[in-house]
């Protein structure tokens, strides 16, 4: 469903993200997985179709992202790390505009808002001033605005930031629903439980480029890793964490 | 605690140097040079003329520097009053200052300096040209200077001092963000009100000789001090005294000491009040809002354009009349138009006998100019900012399938609608005034509109040009070096206009002159075509390049 062929993007004389090829079968769960200035959020934000590109292309079913912009991006819904919105809107009117920016209106739509903002617990601020949310109802309320035109795909980046563990728990059970249902999920996390016990298949990406993807057996394959979990394989294919270091670091100035 | 912002402010000096800023620094040279040289050369000029005036010479300058240092005086307190809101409350610093273990006096002096620094430079780089037309006609010597700093410095800190002190009492009254809102309408409605009444006295009828009538009182009147109570008649004192002649220290004493008194006071109060207050800082947003009228009567009305482009209408719209700091330049707006009316209405042309047909029609067709220029103005304050202020939500709107096209499109008529309006409004109404003939009408009404349609779209193509995506207030947008460059490229378009459209202009008031009936030649159609022409081309091609930025905005 989402095909990444040779993706590389270029800042300057950096190398964001380097010859990625990677494909998101329909129906998929897909964990996107890296350390921080890997080009996680990068390759998402080519992906929603925010960056341009500087080689490679990205397909949205059979369409892509750069020649055929308006049919890939009506297909996915983006739900981004940070949550910028209008702060002198209300939650309902918010959702109303990305309707519209979708091309739907009218009384489906103000349906389509009372269901997900009662899903998402938000019924008692739908007239409320954005600027009045915390930063947990604003993520809250981008989850519902990605999925307010029933997208097909959802590309995430580190949804659960910000979130209660009941809009987590919620969030979770959505995801999977919304996979079982035939859509597909692709989703950036750092919470490595989260992603071992949702995803199918996962990929981790590092300086740029996917050091290793699959399903855990086969990352474990990949590894020649014994029978062990999500946290230590990460570690190990991204070069860990640094023992000594972390002691200096404790124990310097006692 | 300042390291931050200088350090930010020295990186990007770098990266504009290193992408090419050497034309963004020489535009910015020439410009405040002309500002600081026409400063400097009307004040020299009247200070010369002042000083060959026996007995009242000296005092009239003492009055003008007194006068000049006043109006400083309520600007820097309004100014600081605002802007400490933002140092000391609302800056996104103040989570980390506040949590680190920095003392409350530390923190106060640090966030008074930022207060000052911000709110007071541009009137420290006004007063540049001022003192040095002083120097120059008063022969200051070498060390004028440093008596003038010596007497400014202190003279900025007072209002700093008290205006941050309001600001520290006020939050503790309000909460911080209905205290902008109603500080920026206090503030604004304060600037229309002093513009009308400033303008309604009438100012220049000073100039005229039946003003003179009463000489003795108006001198009694110059030498009695403002009051012996502002600071602005120390500076004025101390710096005319040391022009005289005759050095007094007294003013430099009161000036240095009040400012290290009120510095010290200003840090007890904020020891005390700063706390509550920042607490009280982080509530008050508002809360419910009533959207049901905008959409049942937009909705309606916006239809036919199909969801996307009505929503993003809707959307703006609201955005602008829910943001006090925005809506509220209204009420400046309306009083510049009264005073623009008024002074058409004021001009020397009626006087009770029959003013020349041509003079009428000189001033009418001159008057696009004007006009033009309020257009661009208002333009560079409500249009400009428009792409600059999507930059946070660019990733909603580049990833929905919505086209740029139509974003622009949004942008452009939301601006533009009312700006025809206001255009429309300003020459018919001055036209009506100035009694001008229907062809004067029809001129002046089909060029303000060609002009508007590309005023509003040279300011959406220069706001996409130089876009300020990192600033939340938009009134500091049009402040950016882009503004500049889409008022230069404004009045280039005005005088271009106005010098093709002279010609026809000109045949028709040449055979009205004569007595003789108007013949269209073939030149004065060819120069109204062109302006067309002009004008679609300044409309068209910025539409144009604007979209070809948007599109290749990265986030």
């Amino acid at each position: 469903m989402i095909k990444l062929e040779g993706l590389t993007k270029d800042y300057g004389s950096f190398r964001a993200v380097d010859d990625v090829t990677l494909h998101v079968p329909k129906g998929a769960l897909y964990g996107f997985l890296g350390p921080n200035g890997a080009g996680k959020t990068t390759t998402l934000r080519m992906i929603a179709g925010i960056l341009r590109p500087t080689a490679g292309r990205v397909l949205i079913g059979d369409d892509d992202v750069i020649r055929r912009p308006m049919a890939a991006k009506a297909r996915l819904g983006f739900i981004p790390d940070r949550p910028f919105v209008y702060e002198k809107l209300t939650g309902a009117e918010f959702l109303r505009f990305v309707a519209g920016l979708y091309g739907q209106d009218g009384q489906l739509v103000e349906r389509r808002i009372d269901e997900l903002l009662e899903v998402f617990e938000l019924t008692t601020w739908k007239n409320e001033l954005v600027e009045s949310y915390s930063h947990g109802m604003r993520q809250k309320l981008i989850i519902s605005s990605a999925l307010i035109h029933r997208p097909e795909v959802i590309v995430v980046d580190e949804p659960m930031v910000g979130l209660d563990p009941r809009a987590a728990r919620l969030l979770k059970d959505l995801f999977k629903g919304f996979v079982g249902r035939g859509g597909t999920v692709l989703m950036s996390t750092h919470t490595l439980e989260i992603a071992e016990a949702l995803c199918d298949r996962i990929a981790i990406i590092q300086g740029g480029r996917i050091v290793a993807a699959g399903t855990m057996a086969e990352l474990r394959a990949q590894t020649a890793s014994g029978n062990i979990g999500l946290e230590d394989l990460f570690l190990r294919l991204t070069g860990g964490a640094e023992a000594k270091e972390l002691a200096a670091v404790l124990e310097g100035g006692r | 605690m300042l390291q931050p912002k200088w350090r930010t402010a020295l990186t990007r000096a770098r990266q504009d140097r290193a992408s090419g800023g050497a034309g963004k620094l020489v535009v910015l040279a020439v410009v405040g040079l002309g500002f600081w040289a026409a400063v400097f050369g009307v004040l020299f000029r009247v200070l010369r003329y002042f000083r060959d005036v026996r007995e009242i010479g000296a005092l009239l300058a003492g009055k003008l520097l007194s006068l000049a240092l006043l109006s400083f005086v309520s600007v820097l307190l309004l100014s600081n009053v605002i802007t400490a809101l933002s140092s000391f409350f609302l800056a996104k610093d103040l989570d980390l200052l506040v949590s680190s273990p920095v003392d409350g006096v530390r923190l106060y002096v640090a966030k008074l300096g930022e207060t000052l620094i911000n709110s007071s430079w541009m009137v420290a780089l006004m007063a540049v040209p001022i003192f040095t037309a002083y120097a120059v006609v008063y022969h200051g010597g070498i060390l004028f200077p440093l008596v003038a700093a010596g007497a400014f410095l202190p003279f900025l800190v007072l209002p700093a001092v008290l205006g941050s002190a309001a600001t520290l009492i006020l939050v503790n009254v309000f909460p911080a963000r209905r205290t902008r809102d109603l500080l920026s309408i206090i503030a604004l409605g304060a600037a229309a009100g002093v513009i009308l009444l400033f303008r309604i006295i009438r100012p220049e009828q000073l100039a005229r000789p039946e003003g003179f009538r009463n000489l003795l009182d108006f001198i009694t009147v110059l030498r009695a001090p403002a009051s012996p109570l502002l600071p602005s008649d120390w500076v004025t004192k101390a710096v005319m005294g040391y022009l005289g002649g005759r050095m007094d220290w007294l003013p430099l004493y009161l000036l240095w000491s009040s400012a290290g008194a009120a510095v010290v006071l200003g840090a007890l109060v904020h020891v005390q009040l700063y706390h509550t207050g920042f607490t009280r800082a982080q509530e008050g947003a508002e809360r419910f809002v009533r959207g049901g009228l905008w959409t049942w009567a937009l909705g309606g009305l916006l239809r036919p354009l199909g969801p996307a482009r009505r929503e993003f209408v809707i959307k703006d719209l609201k955005l602008f009349f829910r943001d006090t700091t925005q809506w509220s330049q209204l009420i400046l707006l309306a009083a510049l138009l009264l005073v623009y009316l008024f002074n058409i209405r004021a001009l020397p042309l009626f006087r009770g006998e029959q003013v020349p047909f041509y003079l009428v029609s000189v001033v009418s067709f001159l008057n696009l100019g004007l006009a033009g220029f309020v257009l661009a103005s208002i333009a560079a304050r409500f249009i400009f900012p428009a792409v600059s202020l999507e930059g946070r939500q660019m990733w909603l709107l580049r990833s929905s399938p919505l086209e740029l096209r139509a974003l622009l499109w949004s942008k452009y008529w939301v601006g533009t609608v009312p700006l025809l309006v206001l255009a429309l409004a300003i020459t018919v109404l001055t036209n009506l005034i100035l009694k001008a003939s229907p062809f004067m009408m029809v001129v002046g009404i089909g060029t303000i509109v060609l002009l508007t349609l590309a005023i509003s779209a040279l300011a959406l193509a220069f706001g996409a040009l130089y876009p300020q995506f990192e600033t939340e207030n938009a009134a500091q947008i049009p402040t950016s070096f882009g503004g500049l460059v889409f008022m230069m490229a404004t009045v280039a378009l005005l005088a271009l206009v106005i010098v093709i459209e002279s010609v026809p202009v000109y045949r028709y008031l040449r055979a009205a002159f004569d007595h003789e009936p108007l013949r269209v030649s073939a030149l004065m159609i060819a120069a109204f075509v062109l302006v067309i022409a002009v004008c679609v081309t300044a409309t068209v091609v910025p539409l144009r390049v604007a979209l070809r930025r948007i599109e290749r905005f990265e986030f």
